[in-house]
């Protein structure tokens, strides 16, 4: 059916994989989940993942659920350029309209796709603020970055910003370094999406909060998500995290896609050994 | 055979081989092809310590001809123990003429200023720059400075003003307010007061800069676009010294002096600039500076 | 009249990892198709497979084998078994709503926003889809007190109005419902009852989970009995 529909995708992934380490042509068949590592046990090389294929849609929000060590956030970073990739292709529709790999752009092709077309949200705030800049100043280097230079228009946005993410606006011009951590947590997401981002990628942004800041730093995120209509990738080991955010689920095992789906059918019906277990172990 | 010219004599014209000195000449070129770029040289041993204006110095030396006319300026006066050092030391070595008059000069060596007096297109101005790197505020790592520039990675400088004008209502930065050159490289226009930043652009003379600590050289040539950093709505502004005129001219259009009394209460302001402070004294006609900023002062002083 | 659903060989088994490999038959060499404005009435006894088959043409449970083409306004036919994930989520989206016997809610947000939730497009919608979600529950007699309170603090019933009402504001173009009167009163049951006759009205197909013979002889057009995963007999009313 509707050849359409399957065309507009935001991103597009194909075969992503990283090894670190010098590795030979048997390396990826020789790692895996059902050799149940990632070590490649001739060249000693780690797959971090690899072969890992995916498209995003609009709106949509797609998770990605394994443990620790499974390859989640090596995604997200290869994404975001964090990371150099070893192999694979990513499309994103409104960078020349998807036509381009944009892994293989140059770095001032790839800074500019950071700065305008996507968001990140660390799982540190240390590593998605700059905490020697006050937290207005955090979001005005994304906004600079975009080539805003108007002083009054740069703390207009900012200050929307903190007040859509409930920070305190009066807090704009204090540093980052003396706020709570899911205070920390809503000024990153204002950074990230500061430049009305299509695409933002989400690494374990609760992982380090207690309960009750995890929750509204949820409600936070969904209602973003709802009202700005922005693609997501959430990755997370905590199913609870998933199941309240993603409309479908990617499961990870030793770097590679075990299973996905429609997050409902992911958490009430998994067909891998690897996904019943991770649901049978939710609290 | 290779003739060891170095040593034969006591030393070399302008005391660097001449091997070096192309050297130092090649990179020049490479500067003014790429206005604002840093270019690393060999910044090669000087009878002075790096960092006391071996930079300027090599430059000079590189440059300088037998019929050159040569002026060596320490903030804004030729008298300062710098200055008359460095112009000895030149002088010793090419035996060239010397002079105290901006006008007459053909290549002039300065430190943190630069004349009230317009240059012409017949005179290159030399730099002392301590510190090349504008963005080592913002980056301690060369690698990644290096890339900055690259990819015309400056949000981070940019914040630097943003912060400075959130925290002090203004954008503080005195001497050596990062420039634009040609709406490519954010530039160190050396820590020259922000009276002079704007008398960079579009020139008639040549401005050369060294860093010989640093090993790094880069050039502003003639014509150029020279613009300091500012936002749509918070604009570059000059010193200003509105209520103060100067002790011995009375004129006020000009980079100050402040100096304490004996008391040391009472301050009285002179034009830092010696030599043009010398020919308003004698009442001699000198082709000041002109840009928007000052225009705009002597518009204010009708 | 069009036929909106044809389930065809439907084979659903569970394979369970974590049980030493146990594998449970669920559903069997199902068939039965409905006409568009149709409600159609599963019964069975309770593990009969009901919920199972509703899950499955909803998706949220894997088919193993067999087919479910469901007619769709916007793409034709379409085979719920094998369409992509996105395909499935735009039909949620726009034309299939399922009701489940338990309310599924996301945490902190207040009843009448939970119910407005599949009208809000966008933002500045809210205020209008909050009138339209406070009409209705009102209609299902939901105190006025519990309006802006968690629904996940509500009692059985009142949870199941949320559900019911969740359910029904977007006029959904095909219904699966899981037992929507199961914990209401006689008034509220009438309520929905009729509530889905309404719908009906407006072309919606209906197809309904319910053990209360009530509400399927008021309700149901056609009656699917299922037994240990079988179809054993298929009556219009």
């Amino acid at each position: 059916m509707s050849s359409s529909i399957k065309n507009d995708w935001v991103l597009k992934v194909e075969n992503l994989t990283k090894i670190y380490g010098s590795y030979s042509d048997e390396t990826i068949a020789l790692t895996g989940p059902q050799r149940g590592t990632n070590i490649c046990p001739i060249t000693g090389s780690i797959v971090a993942c690899a072969n890992i294929s995916f498209e995003l849609y609009p709106g949509e929000v797609l998770g990605i659920v394994g443990e620790s060590g499974s390859g989640k956030s090596t995604i997200v970073k290869q994404l975001f350029f964090d990371m150099e990739v070893t192999n694979g292709n990513a499309y994103l529709k409104p960078y020349k309209n998807g036509t381009v790999n944009i892994l293989t752009e140059s770095n001032q092709k790839k800074r500019y796709m950071r700065n305008h077309l996507m968001g990140m949200v660390y799982q540190n705030p240390r590593d998605g603020l700059n905490f020697s800049f006050t937290s207005g100043g955090n979001i005005a280097e994304k906004l600079l970055m975009a080539d805003m230079f108007h002083v009054g228009k740069i703390r207009e946005r900012a200050s929307s910003l903190l007040s859509k993410t409930e920070v305190p606006v009066a807090r704009m011009d204090d540093l980052p370094a003396y706020f709570s951590g899911g205070m920390q947590q809503r000024v990153q997401i204002s950074k990230a999406i500061a430049n009305n981002p299509p695409l933002l990628f989400l690494d374990e942004i609760t992982s380090g909060l207690d309960v009750s800041v995890q929750a509204k730093v949820l409600d936070l995120i969904r209602g973003l998500q709802r009202e700005l209509g922005i693609a997501m990738i959430v990755v997370s080991h905590d199913l609870s995290v998933i199941r309240m955010l993603t409309d479908r689920t990617l499961v990870l095992k030793d770097g590679r896609i075990v299973e996905r789906g429609l997050t409902d059918q992911i958490l009430q019906d998994p067909q891998h050994e690897y996904t019943q277990l991770l649901v049978s172990s939710l609290l | 055979m290779i003739e060891n010219i170095k040593f034969n004599s006591s030393y070399n014209f302008a005391f660097i081989d001449e091997t070096t000195k192309k050297e130092i000449r090649r990179k020049l070129l490479k500067a003014i092809c790429i206005p604002g770029y840093q270019v690393p040289y060999s910044s090669p041993e000087m009878p002075i310590a790096r960092g006391w204006g071996t930079g300027g110095l090599h430059l000079t030396l590189a440059l300088i001809g037998k019929t050159d006319t040569l002026k060596m300026i320490d903030q804004g006066s030729d008298a300062s123990v710098n200055a008359c050092n460095l112009r000895d030391f030149v002088q010793l070595t090419t035996n060239c003429k010397t002079t105290y008059d901006t006008n007459e000069a053909t290549l002039i060596q300065t430190r943190h200023r630069i004349t009230e007096e317009k240059l012409t297109d017949k005179q290159i101005m030399v730099f002392q720059v301590p510190q090349p790197e504008p963005l080592r505020r913002v980056e301690r790592y060369e690698y990644k400075t290096r890339q900055m520039h690259a990819e015309s990675d400056y949000a981070k400088m940019w914040l630097t003003l943003y912060e400075a004008f959130v925290k002090w209502g203004d954008v503080m930065h005195g001497a050596g307010y990062p420039v634009m050159v040609n709406g490519r490289y954010i530039m160190s226009p050396s820590p020259i007061p922000r009276w002079d930043v704007p008398n960079l652009n579009m020139a008639d003379c040549i401005y050369l800069f060294g860093a010989g600590r640093e090993k790094r050289l880069y050039a502003v040539p003639p014509h150029t676009r020279v613009e300091p950093l500012e936002f749509e709505d918070v604009k570059f502004h000059i010193e200003n010294f509105k209520d103060v005129k100067c002790e011995s001219t009375g004129y006020n259009i000009a980079y100050m002096d402040e100096m304490y009394q004996d008391d040391g209460i009472t301050k009285k302001f002179y034009i830092n600039d010696s030599n043009f402070l010398d020919k308003m004294i004698e009442k001699i006609a000198v082709n000041q500076h002109s840009n928007k900023y000052i225009n705009q002062l002597k518009k204010n002083e009708q | 009249m069009a036929t909106i659903l044809e389930v065809k060989n439907l084979r659903k088994f569970f394979h369970l990892y974590i049980l030493n490999n146990k594998q449970i038959e669920a559903l069997t060499d199902v068939e039965f198709s409905m006409e568009e404005g149709e409600i159609v009435g599963l019964t069975g006894k309770s593990g009969s497979g009901k919920s199972t088959l509703m899950k499955t043409i909803y998706r949220t449970y894997l088919a193993n084998e067999g087919e479910i083409n469901y007619l769709s306004s916007a793409s034709g036919i379409v085979d719920l078994v094998t369409a992509n994930e996105h395909t499935v989520l735009e039909l949620r989206r726009k034309e299939i709503t399922y009701c489940s016997q338990f309310l599924k809610v996301i945490p902190r947000v207040t009843a009448v926003d939970v119910v407005a939730d599949p009208i809000v497009k966008k933002e500045s919608d809210r205020i209008l889809a909050r009138e339209v979600a406070t009409e209705l529950i009102q209609k299902l007699g939901l105190p006025k007190e519990l309006w802006d309170a968690f629904p996940s603090t509500f009692s059985g019933g009142e949870q199941q109005r949320i559900n019911i009402a969740h359910a029904i504001i977007s006029k959904p173009r095909f219904l699966l419902v899981d037992e929507p009167t199961a914990s209401l009163d006689a008034k509220t049951k009438d309520i929905v009852i009729e509530l889905i006759l309404d719908l009906k009205k407006q072309g919606t197909s209906v197809l309904l989970i319910t053990h209360d013979e009530y509400t399927l002889s008021n309700l149901a057009d056609k009656i699917v009995h299922l037994q240990h995963g079988r179809i054993v007999e298929q009556t219009y009313a």
